[in-house]
C-alpha cells in the first residue's frame, strides 16, 4: 500500500479531496494563531476563506505548503503530507529535495506579488520550470508564452516587474505559479494591494482558472467573488473556523453572530 | 505697483533667481586656493616634474605596479570567496557557525591590517613546521613555516583574511537587504535552499554588494602599500629603493601617487559599468552618464541657479 493509500484509511480521507486539515494547531511562541482547523478542499473546486485580520489565514495558507510547519493535527495535500513521511505512527520530516518536489506541485500567489524583481517577465516564468523540473529553456519558454497570453499579457514578456502595473504583476505571478502544474493554487488576499480598478482584471484571471477547474484556495476580502466563484467559503476568526457553508447561503442568512458581524462590515 | 503686477499677463512674469552669497564667497576662495596651488606645483623645485617623467615608466617602477596590481587582485579574489562563506555561515540558522562567523568578522577586521601582516610574515616564531600526518598513511607532507611564507605569501594571507572581514559584512548586508517574500515565493515554486540563495537572493543581493565592493577594491588597492614594511617589491617598495639610493623622494613619491591615481580612475570606471548591470531591472534612462562622471570625478550635484 502506498503511503497515500496508508493515510486514506488511517485519517478518513475522501477519494477526491486536495486539502484535508483535521486539528490543525499552529502557536507563535506562546501566540497560538490557529485552534484546531479542519478543513477540506475537495478537487477541481474553490475554497474562499475570509475572516478578520489577525485571525490566522495566512497562516493557514502557509502551512498547507509547509512554509510554516504546523505544531499539531493533520495536514494533508492530495492525501500526502508536505513536509513529513508517516512510519510506524511517527512522522518523520522529509529531506530538502523531497520537500521541494512536493512544495513544486502547490502553487502560491502573495498579496505582495513577490515576483524575482531582477528578473523580467518571462525569466519569472521558465525559472522553476527550467531549475526545479529540469524543463529545456525552449519548452519553458515556449510554455511561458502560452501562459502570459492566457494571462493576457502576450505583450509583455520583456517587461521587468517594476514596469509593470500592480495587476499586471499579479497576473504574472499566477502564470508563474501556473508554470508549475501545480495541482493547487493558495491564494493569499491576491488583490488586496491593488488599486481598485486594477481588482477586476486579475479576479477575472482567478474566474477563468476556476472555470478550468484548477482547485483553489483563497484567502480574499472580495466577497463578491467568493460568492460567484466560490464552492464553499469559510470563515476564520481567532484562529478556529466559526462558519463554513456555500458562499450564496452564507452570505444571505449567516448562522454565527460573528459572521453576521463581519459581514455586515465588509458588504 | 500691485495694480501693475495684476495686469501683467502671466506668460510675462520674470522669475528672479535667488542669490547664493556663500556659493560664490566659497567659489572665490576655492579659485584662489587653486592657483597658490596650482603655481607651487609649478614652481618649486622640489617637485623636479623632469625627474617625475624620466621614472614614470622606470622597469622597477613598472615591476612594483605589476606586483601592487597582483596582490590586490590575488587579495580580493580570495576575501570575496571567503567573505561570502563567512556571511551565509553567519546567516544560518546554526548557532554555532553564526558564533564563529561573527568572532572572525570581530577579531579580524578589528585588529589592524599593519600588524596582521607583521604577524603572519614572523608566523614561524609561532609555528616552525606545519605537517600532516594521518594514521596509517603517515605524515603526508611537512613544511618549514620559513620557506613557504614568503613575504608574498604573507601579505595574501594576512590582508585576504582582513578584508574578508569587511566583505563578509557588505555580503550579510546585501543578502538582508533582499525582501523575504522573494526566497519564500522561490521556494513555493518547489527551489531548495541552494538554488534560492544561488538563483534569486545573491543576484538580487549584488546591487548591494557591489558598489560597497568597488570601494573595498579600492582601499584594498591602496592598503597593499603596507606590505612594503615586510619587504614586498610593490609600487611604493619600488619607489623606496630608487629614492633611497637617488634622494629625489618627492619626485618619485608623485610618480606612486599618479599610479595609485590611474588606477583607481579604471576601477571607478569599471565599477559604473558593472554596477549598471546589476541594476539593469530598474534603469531610468539618461541617469547613467551623470553617475559616470560623478563616481569618477566625485562630482556631486552642479550648483544650478534657483
Ligand atoms: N512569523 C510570525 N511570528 C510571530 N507571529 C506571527 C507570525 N506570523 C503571523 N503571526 C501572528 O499570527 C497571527 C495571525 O496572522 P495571519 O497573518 O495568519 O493573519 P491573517 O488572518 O492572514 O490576517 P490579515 O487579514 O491581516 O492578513 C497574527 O496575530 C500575527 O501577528
Ligand atoms: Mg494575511
Amino acid at each position: 500500500m502506498n503511503s497515500k493509500a496508508i493515510n486514506q484509511v488511517r485519517f478518513g480521507v475522501p477519494d477526491d479531496s486536495m486539502v484535508f486539515a483535521r486539528g490543525v494547531r499552529k502557536s507563535f511562541g506562546t501566540l497560538e494563531v490557529l485552534k484546531s482547523i479542519d478543513i477540506d478542499v475537495p478537487k477541481a473546486s474553490v475554497a474562499c476563506i475570509i475572516g478578520p485580520s489577525g485571525s490566522g489565514k495566512s497562516t493557514f495558507l502557509r502551512c498547507i505548503n509547509h512554509l510554516e510547519e504546523v505544531n499539531g493535527g493533520v495536514l494533508l495535500v492530495d492525501g500526502e503530507f508536505v513536509g513529513y513521511d508517516l512510519r510506524d505512527g511517527k512522522l518523520y520530516e522529509v529531506k530538502d529535495s523531497l520537500l521541494c518536489r512536493r512544495r513544486a506541485d502547490i502553487g502560491m500567489v502573495f498579496q505582495s506579488f513577490n515576483l524575482f524583481s531582477h528578473m523580467t517577465a518571462l525569466e519569472n516564468l521558465i525559472e522553476a520550470p527550467m531549475m526545479v523540473k529540469g524543463l529545456s529553456r525552449r519548452e519553458a519558454t515556449e510554455k511561458a508564452h502560452v501562459l502570459l497570453e492566457r494571462v493576457g499579457l502576450g505583450g509583455k514578456a520583456d517587461n521587468y516587474p517594476r514596469q509593470l502595473s500592480g495587476g499586471q504583476q499579479q497576473r504574472v505571478a499566477i502564470a508563474r505559479a501556473l508554470a508549475m502544474n501545480p495541482k493547487v493554487l493558495l491564494f493569499d488576499e491576491p488583490t488586496s494591494a491593488l488599486d481598485p480598478e486594477l481588482v477586476g482584471e486579475v479576479l477575472q484571471v482567478m474566474r477563468d482558472l476556476a472555470e478550468s477547474g484548477m482547485t483553489m484556495v483563497v484567502v480574499t476580502h472580495e466577497i463578491g467573488f467568493a460568492r460567484e466563484v466560490g464552492d464553499q467559503l469559510i470563515f476564520m476568526d481567532q484562529g478556529v473556523v466559526v462558519e463554513r457553508g456555500t458562499p450564496r447561503e452564507m452570505i444571505a442568512n449567516p448562522q454565527s453572530p460573528r459572521t453576521q458581524e463581519f459581514l455586515s462590515r465588509v458588504l | 505697483m500691485s495694480r501693475a503686477e495684476t495686469q501683467t499677463p502671466v506668460e510675462d512674469l520674470v522669475v528672479v533667481p535667488i542669490r547664493h552669497y556663500g556659493l560664490w564667497i566659497g567659489t572665490a576662495i576655492t579659485l584662489v586656493l587653486f592657483y597658490i596651488v596650482a603655481k607651487a606645483l609649478a614652481t618649486n623645485p622640489a617637485f623636479d616634474w623632469p625627474t617625475v617623467g624620466k621614472y614614470l615608466f622606470h622597469p622597477s617602477i613598472m615591476r612594483g605596479l605589476g606586483q601592487t596590481l597582483l596582490l590586490t587582485v590575488i587579495i580580493m579574489t580570495l576575501s570575496v570567496i571567503i567573505g561570502a562563506i563567512v556571511a551565509i555561515m553567519r546567516l544560518s540558522p546554526s548557532k554555532i557557525l553564526n558564533a564563529f562567523a561573527g568572532a572572525y568578522v570581530w577579531f579580524f577586521r578589528g585588529a589592524p591590517a599593519l600588524i596582521q601582516l607583521i604577524f603572519w610574515f614572523n608566523l614561524s616564531l609561532v609555528v616552525r613546521e606545519i605537517s600532516l600526518t594521518l594514521p596509517f598513511l603517515g605524515t603526508l607532507f611537512s613544511l618549514r613555516t620559513n620557506d613557504f611564507m614568503t613575504p608574498f605569501v604573507a601579505a595574501v594571507i594576512a590582508l585576504s583574511l582582513h578584508e574578508a572581514g569587511y566583505m563578509a559584512e557588505i555580503v550579510r548586508a546585501g543578502i538582508k537587504s533582499v525582501p523575504g517574500g522573494q526566497a519564500e515565493a522561490a521556494g513555493s515554486l518547489g527551489m531548495n535552499r541552494r538554488l534560492v540563495l544561488r538563483r534569486i537572493t545573491l543576484p538580487q543581493a549584488m546591487r548591494f554588494i557591489v558598489p560597497p565592493t568597488g570601494n573595498e577594491t579600492i582601499n584594498l588597492l591602496k592598503t597593499t602599500s603596507l606590505v612594503t614594511i615586510i619587504a614586498v617589491d610593490d609600487l611604493l617598495y619600488a619607489a623606496q629603493s630608487i629614492y633611497a639610493r637617488t634622494f629625489e623622494t618627492i619626485p618619485l613619491l608623485i610618480v606612486v601617487a599618479f599610479w595609485y591615481l590611474f588606477v583607481v580612475t579604471i576601477l571607478s570606471i569599471g565599477q559604473h559599468y558593472i554596477e549598471q548591470y546589476y541594476g539593469r531591472s530598474d534603469q531610468q534612462q539618461g541617469v547613467s552618464k551623470r553617475r559616470l562622471m560623478q563616481r569618477v570625478f566625485g562630482i556631486g550635484r552642479m550648483a544650478r541657479p534657483a
